[in-house]
């Protein structure tokens, strides 16, 4: 009865497929690695506003500022104007 | 009044405040800022939040000269400075403590967590306690000579008030934070205006100028409300 093989769980390869069930595992850990490397290489980037330095809409928040403060100061010079007036009625 | 009409009517320090601010906020928001984590670019309220304390003591070391003035020549003249000087030295603090507080919620807050959550951790740090002592010191003062109705022994007593309330200052917003464990920057030998850590020399060439130039805005403020005072007695006298 030649139709039955004399060992039917005889795997030659088997000490093939160990060695690479291994190195697989061993690729994955070492892809793992890298991709924590990367994460790292992010992380000591710190965030900025590059992008609106580069768009210049940080400008934008300059002129806006500078509009308040010189609204104030001109206010301040219109009191103190005033005041002098006063103090030469006086 | 004649050495008051010296400086209170020039133009030349309210000028230099005006173009200070404006460096202040063109280089503060333009220049170079070195890349922390955390801060990020907050790291800009340097040149706001620190520089209404830098003022508010300024101002009140304006303000205890002028107390000290008043003891020694009962001029009352020397009474109203040293009570203006020290009202907006108090609004300084105020937006010193209102820009911590937003600054805090950004930068010290548990980040998965809405603000609130973590303001009692933030309430009880002893720099926000101390600042807070020093603020409601001066309030008292100003309580302290409005329920006073006679004109010299309301000076009196305020100029004496002022110096020891200008005794707790620094000992309260400086001294007790720096000997405990603090989140603020400038505690447990860590200077918060340290070359190597903190601030690099680009930030210094606009923190410096910031804090003159808001201190002469500050004054700016203290002198028209003395010059607008002076003019009330005198119609008050008249």
């Amino acid at each position: 009865m030649d139709r039955y093989i004399k060992n039917p769980f005889h795997f030659t390869e088997r000490k093939k497929d160990a060695i690479m069930n291994s190195a697989k595992k061993i690729t994955t850990l070492l892809a793992t690695f890298f991709l924590s490397l990367i994460t790292f290489a992010q992380d000591k980037k710190t965030e900025m506003a590059d992008m609106m330095k580069e768009n210049g809409r940080i400008y934008v928040v300059v002129a806006v500022v500078l509009t308040i403060l010189i609204g104030l100061i001109l206010y301040m010079v219109r009191l103190d104007k005033k005041i002098s007036r006063l103090e030469k009625e006086n | 009044m004649t050495d008051a009409k010296n400086y209170m009517h020039k133009s030349w320090w309210k000028i230099a405040s005006i173009v200070l601010l404006g460096y202040t906020v063109v280089a503060g928001f333009l220049g170079e800022v070195p890349r922390l984590p955390l801060l990020q670019e907050t790291i800009r309220n340097l040149y706001f939040h620190v520089c209404m304390w830098f003022a508010m003591m300024i101002l009140f070391t304006v303000s205890v000269v002028n107390a000290v003035r008043y003891l020694r020549t009962f001029n009352l003249k020397y009474d109203i400075y040293a009570r203006h000087f020290a009202v907006v030295a108090i609004v300084f603090g105020l937006l010193g403590y209102s820009t911590g507080a937003i600054w805090a919620s950004y930068t010290w807050a548990d980040p998965n967590k809405p603000a609130y959550n973590s303001f009692s951790t933030i309430a009880r740090d002893p720099k926000l306690i101390g600042a807070a002592i020093a603020l409601l010191v001066y309030f008292a003062y100003l309580i302290l000579r409005d329920s006073i109705q006679d004109i010299d022994k309301k000076a009196r007593i305020s100029a004496v008030y002022n110096i020891f309330a200008y005794a707790i200052l620094f000992p309260s917003i400086w001294i007790l934070p720096r000997i405990l464990p603090s989140l603020h920057p400038g505690n447990e030998d860590n200077p918060a205006l340290d070359v190597k850590n903190d601030i690099s020399g680009s930030m210094r060439i606009v923190f410096y100028p910031a804090v003159i130039g808001w201190t002469l805005l500050g004054v700016w403020i203290a002198t028209l409300k003395i010059r607008f005072t002076l003019l009330k007695e005198k119609k008050m006298l008249s």
